[in-house]
């Protein structure tokens, strides 16, 4: 089926973001994680075959620009509410992986409104001293790949190459991974608690929370956590994954989320 | 030209494995390696250095600003700065400086350096650096893509806050202050001069160029690094139609003497290579927070910060370090000719030399200073005579200055 790109105007022109929009039916919007989301995955394609799957740049990601107006998560969260309106959306479902997941956790908590059911995967936004997260911004690359994946090595290998004769290429890789962390600790640098807990218990739309059991980014503990702070909300653990079910068990990551979703 | 003496205020203790052993000389350097009864001579014998330089006729003595780290031990210059203001007469106090997104309200820094004029009697450089990813992302926690902002702000706070004569309101978008009215007022008018010390970010020169202020090279990376920054730097001045003054030009520089070639290596090479090894020790994940260089800088090939450590590879010798200048040692006709020639191809009116590097102890930096004093500076000075320097201090004249007498 496949998806088309397409650029947004927000709010009169301030925010020109990109979108991928693919299948067809209740419409459901992915907000990406911090790292961006490059290629329209085969989990996306999965759910495109139930959903109409709607896939927006974040501001500040490669792609999307307008990040100069948004000065922390609460205004991020703002603005996807100005994004629904652009595009006519309301009562959508919206998924959010970690720092997607904040996102939508902030939109689920300050603009209800437009969400019909909500899917966290591995949210960021909460802290419990006793069980720091990763510093992924600092983290070495070797564990930084451990606490995404089971298994790096084959995720790395089946991700498209770029020729490292190809200087353009290389420079705009490593320019995106810049841009996207860049804009990342704009809203969690440097430790990620930045007021979700003052405003979770907004939330009130059926809430669905997974982990990956091996999640070595956002520890599994905060499941339970999250869980508590939103009052209906259902846990479910992909076993035999980290921080990126989505990615290594497409399947079994889509089979939860339809399973909800309905 | 006018030449300062510049210490970093090391850690002179750090066992001999501390490479292998240990992450990183920043941010995460376990605290059980700080000795304070150690630190306690080595702050003082630092300061002596310092004061000595001052005597043997340097312009100005300079002391920065760091964090969670061995590298130098200065979190606070202006605390150094107070106690050198007392314990020497004409040299210039060159604080480079404060981090001034750090501070709020920036006023503190404002009202700081203020007192720091007034107590030296005018002898304050106001030194303003964005200070590094380690310093101001990892240690003190501001947000990387955010701190350039922040930064200018802060600055156009405190100039105001320095120049404005009455109490004025200041709406920022990082700092609100209802009144600002700074007690004391600076001495020199309209303010302290402001120097800005930068690795090489093109946003950094376009606005030190814009303001008028003077650039700082801090790099211990030697002659080509500092040939490709500083002649970046004045294309930039040359293209804005800014006169190549070399006063608006600042650069540090490791520099020893001895008697002879041989007696520098013997004397020098060891605590040089202390600190190449330890002090720059720097665990690369605390190098580049992302959004600390900006787009434009990572696109100009502006390196993460590094300070010129060694990269992999094989082992630098003594010998290269003379030759790519990131040392510049031996005898005093030597080391004269080596800095006129650097200073006059890079256009570098005020060179900052550091003459204690990593363990270097104090009776060898003493005698480096007291070498230096006597045999360099004097064959530096007429460097630069046709040049009107802009950017140094204005002190009080003799007849109004407090006599420092003490209790007496």
């Amino acid at each position: 089926m496949g998806f088309k790109e397409e650029k947004v105007s927000v709010r009169n022109g301030m925010f020109n973001v990109t979108v991928r929009r693919g299948g067809r039916g209740d419409p459901l919007v992915y907000l990406h994680a911090a790292g961006g989301q490059a290629e329209w995955e085969p989990f996306l394609e999965m759910l495109s075959q139930k959903y109409e799957v709607i896939q927006p740049t974040h501001p500040g990601w490669p792609g999307s620009d307008g990040l100069e107006h948004l000065d922390d998560i609460v205004d991020m969260a703002i603005y996807y509410c100005d994004f629904f309106d652009a595009m006519g959306l309301s009562n959508v479902h919206l998924v959010g992986s970690s720092m997607g997941g904040m996102i939508a956790a902030e939109i689920g908590a300050l603009g209800r409104n437009y969400v019909r059911k909500l899917v966290l995967h591995a949210p960021a936004g909460l802290w419990l001293d006793e069980y720091p997260t990763l510093d992924f911004f600092a983290a070495p690359q070797d564990v930084l790949m451990k606490a995404l994946y089971m298994d790096p090595e084959k995720v790395m290998a089946s991700q498209p190459k770029i020729d490292p004769e190809n200087k353009e290429a290389m420079a705009k890789a490593m320019l995106d991974r810049a841009m996207s962390l860049a804009a990342t600790g704009k809203f969690v640098w440097p430790i990620w608690d930045k007021g979700l807990k003052k405003r979770i218990h907004r939330i009130n739309m059926p809430t669905l929370l997974i982990w990956g059991d091996h999640d070595g980014l956002n520890p599994p503990v905060y499941g339970p956590h999250f869980q508590k702070l939103i009052a209906g909300s259902k846990l479910v653990t992909i076993p035999g994954t980290a921080h990126v079910p989505m990615t290594e068990k497409p399947e079994e990551f889509v089979k939860v989320v339809s399973d909800f979703l309905g | 030209m006018k030449v300062h003496s510049f210490h970093l205020m090391p850690y002179p203790d750090l066992p001999e494995d501390f490479r292998e052993r240990y992450h990183s000389v920043y941010i995460d350097i376990p605290t059980a390696l700080y000795d304070p009864v150690r630190g306690h001579q080595v702050y003082n014998d630092y300061l002596d250095e310092l004061e000595f330089a001052a005597e043997v006729g340097f312009d100005g003595i300079c002391v920065n600003e760091h964090h969670s780290n061995a590298y130098g031990l200065v979190p606070s210059p202006n605390l150094m700065a107070a106690t050198l203001a007392r314990r020497t007469k004409n040299a210039g106090l060159v604080v480079l400086g404060n981090s001034i997104a750090l501070y709020n309200p920036p006023t503190r820094v404002a009202e700081e350096m203020a007192m720091l004029d007034v107590l030296s009697g005018g002898r304050l450089i106001a030194g303003f650096p964005l200070g590094t990813t380690m310093d101001t992302n990892f240690a003190y926690g501001q947000v990387p893509i955010t701190l350039r902002d922040k930064y200018h702000e802060a600055h156009d706070l405190i100039i105001k806050a320095w120049t404005e004569p009455e109490p004025f309101a200041f709406n920022g978008k990082y700092t609100q202050l209802r009144y600002v009215n700074i007690w004391p007022r600076p001495l020199q008018k309209p303010h302290p001069p402001v120097w800005v010390p930068g690795g090489s970010s093109p946003e950094t020169w376009d606005w030190v160029c814009e303001m008028d202020y003077l650039y700082a090279h801090l790099s211990l990376s030697g002659h080509a690094s500092a040939k490709r920054t500083l002649g970046s730097y004045y294309n930039l001045l040359d293209k804005a139609d800014k006169e190549p003054n070399p006063y608006r030009v600042g650069m540090t520089q490791a520099c020893f003497v001895a008697d002879s070639d041989d007696e520098a290596e013997e004397l020098y090479s060891e605590a040089v290579e202390y600190f190449y090894e330890k002090c720059l020790h720097f665990y690369p994940g605390f190098t580049d927070a992302p959004g600390y260089r900006t787009q434009r800088d990572i696109q100009s090939g502006m390196a993460r910060q590094g300070f010129g450590r060694n990269q992999g590879g094989g082992k630098v010798t003594w010998k290269d370090r003379l030759e790519s200048g990131s040392v510049i040692a031996g005898t005093p006709e030597r080391v004269t000719e080596r800095l006129r020639e650097t200073c006059k191809e890079l256009g570098v009116g005020h060179l900052m030399l550091l003459m204690q590097l990593g363990s270097l102890n104090r009776e060898t930096t003493m005698r480096n200073v007291k070498l230096m004093g006597e045999k360099v500076l004097p064959n530096l000075r007429d460097l630069f005579s046709e040049w009107e320097d802009k950017w140094w201090i204005k002190p009080l004249v003799n007849e109004k200055r407090a006599a420092l007498t003490g209790a007496k």
